[in-house]
């Protein structure tokens, strides 16, 4: 298998280009990252055969993206940041006309103020709307995760969307090994589409009133139920031909741990080296890496969490609930009806590209001992490296 | 017609068979519904005018008939406008 030093996009655009999807509409100008531009090239020089439609804005990529699925066709594209807030009102449509839509997204913040770096505002901000939400660590997890996309999302029907970290990955080169061409159109296998306009007389995205609007809605939250066995069921046939393991999330040192972090994307890669540097203190400590933000696999993260005494969030985005960050208000309502109640405590980070780095994490750590000791929460919502 | 469940449904809004508008009965609307009284009816035909959805029933030698349900929106212009009160409205039980 070929091993490649690939930066985050690059590891994307390759997957797509090995994917060789029949259609990617996009918009390939800022705030989105060079994946479509990257694609564009393999267009160009002839080493996919896909139809590329460049449009005039993101709502016009997402949209020609949903026209094309309506065809039958496998479609891809890529965004990030307001390039997604575009996208917003058909991300809904997508997902109810259930068209497997890939999006290959990079995690950047939202304005204002205007700013391109990386926090999950973006991404968090389309939770809602009937996409499978996948966060990868590092360049490999984007690759590996933006072929599983496909399988996952074409069996579910539901669009989904595979998120890498601005910057800290899409343009950090790292190795990756990578799959033969063959073994990737092997492993998707061909794509037939449920129904298609070619097929035969249908109509899409008919006007849908009081007297079934609520059931197609019924429907799109079964498939979401269906979808976290799928992910797991094609993590497993990955890692069997592949030896690289995923899933809904990666339990890294948490089955005796009395703490454990949960985060989400490149900040797992830090948490994990401090949680080694803290294990050879003696400290019974754990990382929970979130894979899987929709669904949010609350069932079996009550399994795996209910253990510990501890709880704490490392959130890369705010709700403004005044609760705290997406991760932490979902992992508390999942906990809610565990037998017993870890304390759960919320960072907040990084938000419009700041740092965190493993003293920050540290220091969050050696706080969640003394919460144990004290057995207390003073303050659940928290900021880290923001001058107070 | 009875409304299928979600299980039963085609997914994402798909609609297989053309041409089933004609399926589709509007008069599902309706939250009154008129009562025609064939004996104090003149036939002037004031209601058939004034019917907005075309549901007044008349036949071959001009006569009103009855009112189509399938498509009568219960607007009541019908019952307004009769010189003779021959149609009244009254609330739409299901």
């Amino acid at each position: 298998m070929p091993i490649r030093a690939l930066t985050g996009n690059e590891a994307m655009a390759e997957a797509m280009r090995q994917i060789n999807p029949d259609v990617v509409a996009a918009y390939p100008i800022t705030p989105a990252t060079e994946i479509v531009q990257l694609f564009a090239s393999f267009v160009a020089d002839g080493c996919v055969d896909t139809e590329f439609v460049t449009v005039e804005s993101e709502h016009s990529a997402i949209a020609a993206c949903i026209g094309a699925s309506g065809a039958g066709a496998r479609v891809m594209t890529s965004t990030s940041s307001q390039g997604l807030a575009l996208m917003h009102e058909l991300l809904y449509v997508a997902a109810g006309l259930r068209a497997p839509i890939v999006i290959c997204e990079v995690n950047r913040t939202l304005s204002s103020p205007i700013n391109i770096h990386c926090d999950h505002s973006d991404t968090m901000g389309s939770r809602e709307a009937g996409w499978i939400q996948i966060f990868a660590e590092d360049a490999q997890e984007a690759y590996d995760l933006t072929l599983q996309a496909i399988k996952i999302s074409e069996e579910v029907l539901l669009p989904i969307m595979i998120s890498t970290d601005a910057f800290i990955i899409s343009h950090c080169m790292q190795r990756v090994d990578m799959l033969e061409d063959s073994e990737v159109q092997k492993f998707i296998g061909p794509y037939k589409a449920a129904y298609s306009l070619f097929d035969k007389t249908i109509t899409i995205g008919p006007l849908d009133l009081q007297d079934y609007y609520f059931e197609h809605k019924r429907q799109e939250i079964e498939a979401m139920w269906k979808t976290a066995p799928v992910i797991e069921k094609v993590a497993q046939e990955f890692a069997s031909k592949f030896g690289r393991s995923y899933g809904l999330f990666e339990a890294y040192k948490t089955e005796d741990a009395e703490q454990v972090i949960v985060a989400c994307g490149s900040t797992c890669g830090t948490t994990r080296v401090v949680i080694d540097n803290l294990r050879e203190k003696g400290i019974k400590i754990g990382l929970l890496k979130l894979y899987a933000m929709r669904p949010f696999p609350h069932q079996k993260l009550k399994e795996v969490l209910s253990k510990a005494k501890l709880i704490t969030v490392l959130d890369r985005s705010v709700s403004m609930s005044t609760m705290g960050g997406p991760v932490y208000i979902e992992l508390r309502s999942a906990l809610y009806d565990a037998p017993k109640h870890p304390l759960l405590v919320d960072y907040i980070y990084g938000l419009g590209g700041r740092d965190i780095d493993m003293d920050q994490i540290t220091d969050i750590a050696l706080k969640g001992e003394q919460i144990i000791k004290d057995n207390k929460v003073e303050k659940p919502v928290q900021y880290v490296g923001l001058r107070e | 017609m009875a409304l299928s469940s979600w299980k039963e449904l085609p997914i994402g809004t798909i609609i297989t068979e053309p041409g089933n508008a004609r399926e589709f009965k509007t008069g599902d609307w309706r939250s009154q519904r008129p009562i025609w009284d064939s004996e104090k009816c003149i036939h002037c035909l004031f209601c058939f005018i004034y019917c907005p959805d075309s549901s007044i029933k008349v036949n071959e030698e001009g006569k009103m008939t009855g009112i189509d349900l399938d498509y009568c929106k219960g607007c009541g212009i019908c019952a307004e406008e009769c010189p003779k009160e021959a149609i009244h409205m009254e609330i739409e039980k299901r």
